[in-house]
């Protein structure tokens, strides 16, 4: 999104520009005003529902409560903390969606890494670390195979996944079989991932570090591109975007020391949303993603190695899925029949397509999800708080994906409004 | 007329008991814009084929600027300088202009993509094109047709090449998006390449192309030099009336009556 020039340069209009039949539009006097109109004409909404959706959840449930503990720094970190397994599975699942694919498996995936997890730290007295590292690496390789079967017999992933949920819900009952549960001790490395924060001098230097790094970015871009003679953002809007992420790392990580610090399982998701957004975006593996979500025929003719990225994709996604199962162990002590089980799988995916990532493949964005899983987490949060029953609550969160597809499907064709161009004819499509 | 960079002779090409080209010959010159036409089944998906080394011949020669050389791999038609263009796109919908042009040979820079870099060749390339769009960093999907087609050519032009093939480029377009795509043909011959143009439409072929090179059956069924014939001769050698062609439904190309003249005539 940071590439979409929204401002002519004087000076710097070169034919391919220039020449242009005008759209319609001219550039709005103000900035924030001028995305949102860009964003409605081009279909690309990014993240602009989702944060609206958070933002109003927030809100409610703040007015509705009559005590007030909604957007307490207390709450806030506890949901964040409680989200965060899931969190990071719903990035996992962005990457398959992305491409066009769905992984069912992700729940089963996570509860069966959390049986291996318990089974190695406690029955076999492996390190924590060592055993984190064994249980992702399994993770890969129940992805791989998957995207291996899906990818070499042509079977759809939904039911090649589908027989993974089955399955490894079934090895996760049979490892734990004759307890059905095993506890990990309450120190050590793996309890720690989400009942330990950081301390504050750590969380301001990495917000510190991060917000140096983008604006290094931006220096850097906005210098090349006048170099190559590129139009590039204005300093205001630059401005105004820096002081934006600014206020709120700053608000984040000022609340969260305000009661115990910077929770290491959200620093941990931030840091995976971050990095995989990297990768989507600035490297030629995420591009390729992309492009099979968007056209699988066209990226096989560009000499795309398909079924390497697909299954790639897979291996990944799992792998994800088995850190949120050693979340979920981290922060109930245990691994137990139930892990990974219920709505984990369903959570997941909804978070993504809450947070804008499309079904259709293609489209989308890992901080999407992230948005997505704090909207569903602020619903059971507020509903937990207002004492309302589990009921009311799925319903609610029914709605919220509900409008989320809605906008996808809607904005799927490319413009959610009429644009002053006509719209491309149905067989080019 | 100076020697061609692209001379096939002797073409034939059989799947099974069809014979789809017998014995073809086509010649493609530097800047020069010559037209396959012929009737559905005539052979001109299939001489494409060979040419872009997607469906090699069974016999037959094919010279590159006087070389004898062979086709067998879209890669060797890629390696000799040969584009294609084909009709269904190929284009991602959900990617911007520069990163469809780029696709699957994205330019790396310290280990991540070369945004910048490939943002300047794309204007560049757009710019000797002439192809206007509203910004290279539009998504495909928000592009009208005659653009799409335009960046689909601009994709292929990114090699460099010294032919390139565009399979029905103005079909689905509408008037306006059509003159775009016929102008940007004639700026490809005026940059010196050779261009082979697949059209079922007379009145596109007869507004860019040099000759017309017209197949019927798997044969050569008739050469034209653009400026010397009428849209009637190129019917009658489509359609294998030695007779002037009836008159309706010539604008607009070939009409079911001569679509069905020509079942009669292979029935015979």
């Amino acid at each position: 999104m940071s590439f979409a020039p929204h401002k002519r340069e004087p000076g710097l209009q070169d034919p391919a520009v220039a020449a242009t039949p005008a759209t319609g539009r001219q550039a709005s006097p103000s900035p924030l005003r001028g995305i949102v109109a860009t964003r409605l004409h081009t279909g690309r909404l990014e993240l602009l529902p989702v944060i609206i959706s958070l933002m109003s959840t927030w809100v409610i449930f703040e007015l509705l409560d009559p005590n007030h503990r909604f957007l307490t720094a207390a709450n806030l970190s506890n949901m964040a903390v409680q989200i965060a397994g899931t969190g990071i599975m719903a990035i996992g699942i962005t990457l398959v969606l992305l491409l066009g694919e769905i992984d069912l498996s992700i729940g089963s995936m996570s509860g069966l890494a959390a049986a291996i997890l318990a089974i190695l730290d406690v029955r076999h007295g492996v390190p924590d670390v060592l055993a984190i590292g064994l249980v992702v690496l399994a993770g890969l390789g129940v992805g791989a195979l998957q995207g291996l079967i899906h990818t070499a017999i042509g079977a759809p992933s939904f039911v090649v996944t589908l027989a993974g949920l089955i399955g490894w819900q079934g090895l996760q009952l049979y490892l734990l079989s004759p307890q059905g549960a095993i506890n990990i001790p309450d120190h050590g490395i793996i309890a720690a991932l989400t009942h330990d924060y950081l301390p504050a001098t750590v969380s301001w230097s990495l917000a510190a570090l991060l917000i140096g790094c983008y604006l290094a970015a931006i220096v850097v871009e906005t210098s090349r591109r006048r170099a190559a003679g590129l139009r590039y953002e204005s300093r205001r809007r630059q401005t105004i975007r820096l002081v934006l992420l600014s206020g709120i790392v700053g608000v984040t990580v000022l609340t969260f020391n305000s009661w115990r610090g910077v929770p290491v399982a959200v620093a941990l998701t931030i840091a995976f949303t971050a990095g995989f957004d990297l990768i989507l975006r600035k490297t030629s593996f995420g591009r390729s993603i992309i492009a099979i979500g968007g056209n699988v025929e066209a990226a096989r003719r560009a000499g795309i190695p398909v079924t390497r990225i697909r299954v790639t994709v897979f291996a990944l996604g799992s792998a994800m899925a088995a850190l949120g199962g050693i979340m979920a162990v981290s922060r109930e002590f245990d691994a137990n029949q139930s892990t990974g089980g219920s709505n984990v799988l369903l959570f997941a995916i909804a978070a993504a397509v809450i947070g804008g990532v499309s079904l259709f493949g293609g489209r989308g964005s890992t901080y999407g999800a992230l948005l997505g899983i704090a909207v569903i987490g602020s619903i059971t949060n507020g509903m937990y708080l207002l004492e309302l029953d589990t009921s009311v609550q799925l319903m609610i969160t029914a709605v919220v994906l509900l409008v989320a597809v809605i906008i996808d499907s809607a904005s799927r064709n490319g413009r959610l409004l009429p644009a002053g161009t006509k719209p491309p004819s149905a067989g080019l499509m | 007329m100076t020697s061609p960079i692209l001379a096939l002779t002797g073409i034939s090409k059989r799947f099974g008991p069809v014979q789809a080209l017998n014995a073809v010959d086509l010649q493609v010159c530097a800047s020069e814009v010559v037209a396959l036409v012929g009737d559905n089944g005539a052979g001109k998906s299939t001489l494409v084929k060979v040419i872009a080394g997607v469906g090699p011949a069974d016999s037959g020669e094919i010279r590159w600027l006087g070389q004898r050389v062979s086709i067998a791999r879209p890669h060797d038609a890629a390696a000799l300088g040969i584009a294609t263009v084909y009709q269904d796109l190929s284009l991602c919908n959900n990617l911007d202009v520069v990163a469809n042009l780029f696709l699957g040979h994205e330019v790396i820079r310290f280990g991540v993509l070369d945004e910048i870099g490939m943002e300047r060749r794309t204007r560049e390339l757009l710019a000797t094109l002439k192809v206007a769009l509203p910004s290279p960093r539009m998504p495909v999907s928000a592009l009208s047709g005659g653009q799409r087609q335009s960046v689909a050519v601009a994709r292929a032009m990114l090699g460099s090449p010294k032919l390139v093939m565009l399979d029905e480029p103005t079909a689905a377009l509408d008037v306006k998006q059509t003159t775009q795509v016929l102008n940007l043909i004639e700026r490809l011959r005026d940059q010196g390449l050779g261009v082979i143009l697949i059209s079922h439409n007379l009145t596109n072929v007869r507004a860019v192309a040099d000759r017309v090179v017209v197949l019927r059956l798997g044969h050569n069924a008739g050469e034209f030099a653009t400026s010397r014939t009428t849209e009637q001769d190129i019917v009658a050698a489509i359609t294998g009336a030695s007779a002037p062609a009836p008159s309706r439904g010539l604008a607009s190309g070939l009409s079911k009556s001569t679509a069905t003249f020509s079942i009669k005539e292979r029935g015979r």
